[in-house]
């Protein structure tokens, strides 16, 4: 039995629909993250399932029990806010002790409940603060904490990361996941961040306009995005798609993008184009087979890795990152793809046609 | 330099201009009526605390004979008729500003509205239907009936008030403890209501304020032994002359509460009037 199951939820604001009969799952002890731009309705959809949002239509079924139409505190779920939403006017232990108040479970009990999740979570020494007087890493802990004591049948975060800085932000990539291992707690996690949901979620749902994309383990989602749109928003730096031409060639199709060559074993798209990761691109100091002729434009350094903008000789403007540092803005270079590496779109229907080009050829 | 001096300058003069007249009325209470009449006034006399001594006591010697002064049970009935009023005001008025603050509803905006028209309205057009209507059901010269139509006064002042309060409090809070599995109510009153404490408590000092201040409501609604303050204050005009030492004891001590209440609760008068100083 999964922990939650949605059918069909809808939520629509006056003549505005956010949500439009989405239906998915999560599995016991699962983590499943709900990844979209900002405004798709991801917390929305969690407003939705704590049962907070009156507008929802759908079915929600925790652990078998249909809470369809049960009010939020009938529904034995706990959430993190982004904002972290904690009570001003009670210490940090009143905080997080509100959950097993409102269940009816005697002082020494919860006490102790409380101060064991708080050594976990590193906030038990100050546990006699208020919420004013805690940083912002210890509300967000806090508000975790809150969120886990009454061992809740689902735990929804609503991008909980997002206003802690980044050292704490890695800690918690960590340790969240060990933590609702640990418990066995399954959880929904909204984030806007593709490294976040690849390393918080064991399956990655994708949310654009108002229903679900690809749900799928975030290396799937990374590797092989099931439409356009989840290329375009799955990755930092993006994927890049360019206009592509597409004929037919014995039984696939060709494809021509960039001045590079691709062939795929699918159908004629109607209107083709060609995506590439930017590590699927190589840099070459000299000309050769299945390589492109190109500037380089810019060069950014990022954490791990350098990302480089480069325009082709027709034009085409692609992004490249690698681990070593590249030669220097203004130095023409020639660029190729690594075996295995593009995929191809169809903008008409939006879909992925295949992400496995099984031939390599230089176009003149 | 020359720009601050002038600031002070200016600031000394709009204190003496506000408080001249409380000052001078305080040194009027000290003096009898002779010197109070007394052309140029007198700035050095010596004081007396019989203007006290006989609103307290009750009874005063004049000319004509014995004058009974019922000034402290004024003073009582005015703390029955504003803290009743308060009292009334805060139940109604604070789930109201709630539902007002929180529920988007058919014609909440004008039933807002409409309730603080109320207060555009001059009391003198409401008064006389009222005291007949009054009359019929008997609520004339009683503290219900009083108390009833303070509402006027002090309701739209605590709902516009505290909504705002309401309003700067994050729903998501709320909303955090309904999760936590509290209902509705608990919510309401563990965290919406201490969280809009102090916009609850100015308004509730300022709803007293304008509550003990009435003047014309009290005039036709209620006579002799249930009258306040304000309208108690009228007894000195006396066959045998005004008696403004009276007058001024009277007025003095009758400020006492709402000055005490207005310096006690400065910060939060200043705080839940300008909107905004709650967001934690």
């Amino acid at each position: 039995m999964s922990a939650l199951d949605v059918t069909s939820l809808s939520v629509g604001f006056g003549d505005r629909q956010v949500l439009r009969g989405v239906s998915f799952d999560v599995g016991a002890g699962e983590t499943v993250v709900l990844f979209g731009p900002s405004g798709v309705g991801k917390t929305v959809m969690l407003r939705a399932i704590a049962g907070l949002e009156p507008r929802a239509r759908g079915r929600i079924v925790l652990n078998g029990r249909d809470v369809s139409a049960a009010p939020p505190e009938a529904r034995r779920i706990g959430m993190a806010f982004q904002n972290f939403a904690l009570y001003p006017h009670m210490t940090a232990f009143e905080n997080v002790a509100s959950p097993l108040n409102a269940q009816g479970i005697a002082a020494p009990a919860m006490g102790e409940r409380v101060r064991a999740l708080a050594r976990l979570l590193k906030i038990d020494h100050v546990l006699e603060h208020l919420p004013r007087q805690l940083s912002n890493g210890q509300k967000q802990r806090t508000a975790l904490a809150r969120a886990l004591v009454g061992e809740p049948d689902l735990v929804l975060f609503d991008d909980p990361l997002r206003n802690v800085d980044a050292k704490l932000r890695y800690e918690m990539r960590i340790e969240l996941p060990r933590l609702l291992a640990r418990r066995a707690t399954p959880s929904l996690y909204v984030t806007q961040d593709f490294r976040e949901a690849m390393a918080i979620g064991e399956r990655v749902a994708v949310l654009v306009e108002g229903g679900i994309a690809q749900l799928a383990s975030g290396a799937e989602v990374y590797e092989r995005p099931a439409t356009l749109a989840v290329a375009r928003l799955f990755g930092d730096p993006p994927m890049n798609l360019v206009p592509a031409q597409a004929e037919a060639r014995g039984g696939g199709v060709l494809v021509r993008a960039a001045g590079l060559g691709f062939g795929f074993a699918t159908e004629m798209p109607d209107d083709p184009i060609f995506g590439i990761r930017p590590e699927g691109l190589v840099l070459h100091r000299d000309s050769g087979p299945g390589r492109t002729a190109a500037k380089i434009l810019a060069v950014t350094p990022a954490s791990e890795q350098y990302v480089v903008l480069a325009r082709t000789e027709g034009g085409i403007e692609l992004l490249l990152s690698r681990e070593t540092p590249p030669p220097s803005e203004g130095t023409e270079v020639w660029i190729g793809a690594a075996r295995g590496s593009g995929a191809l779109f169809d903008r008409t229907s939006g879909l992925c046609m295949s992400n496995a080009p099984v031939m390599e050829e230089a176009v003149a | 330099m020359a720009g601050k001096a002038a600031r002070s300058l200016a600031k000394v003069l709009v204190v003496l201009f506000f408080m001249f007249p409380i000052f001078w009325i305080l040194v009027m209470s000290f003096q009898t009526n002779g010197e109070i009449l007394s052309l140029p006034p007198k700035l050095v006399f010596t004081p007396t605390l019989l203007n006290y001594a006989s609103l307290l006591v009750g009874h005063l010697k004049t000319s004509v004979g014995m004058l009974t002064i019922t000034f402290m049970r004024n003073v009582m009935n005015s703390f029955i008729l504003s803290a009743g009023s308060v009292a009334l005001a805060l139940v109604l008025g604070v789930p109201a500003a709630y539902a007002f603050a929180r529920f988007k509803f058919r014609f909440s905006e004008d039933i807002a509205f409409t309730l603080l028209s109320l207060k555009f309205a001059p009391a003198l057009l409401v008064v006389l239907p009222v005291a007949l209507e009054f009359q019929q059901i008997g609520l004339d010269n009683t503290y219900v009936g009083l108390i009833w139509i303070y509402q006027l006064i002090t309701l739209p002042l605590i709902l516009w008030i505290v909504r705002s309060y309401f309003e700067d409090v994050s729903p998501d809070i709320e909303y955090a403890y309904r999760v936590d599995g509290h209902s509705w109510l608990g919510g309401f009153v563990k965290i919406a209501i201490p969280l809009a404490g102090p916009g609850i408590a100015a308004a509730g000092l300022l709803a007293f304020i304008f509550a003990w201040n009435d003047f014309i409501f009290a005039l036709v609604l209620a006579s002799g032994p249930k009258q306040p303050v304000t309208v108690g204050a009228l007894a000195f005009v006396t066959a045998s002359g005004i008696q403004y030492g009276q007058i001024a004891a009277a007025v003095v001590l009758s400020i006492i509460p709402t000055f005490a209440i207005a310096l006690y609760a400065q910060r939060w008068l200043v705080e839940g009037l300008s909107l905004g100083a709650v967001k934690g």
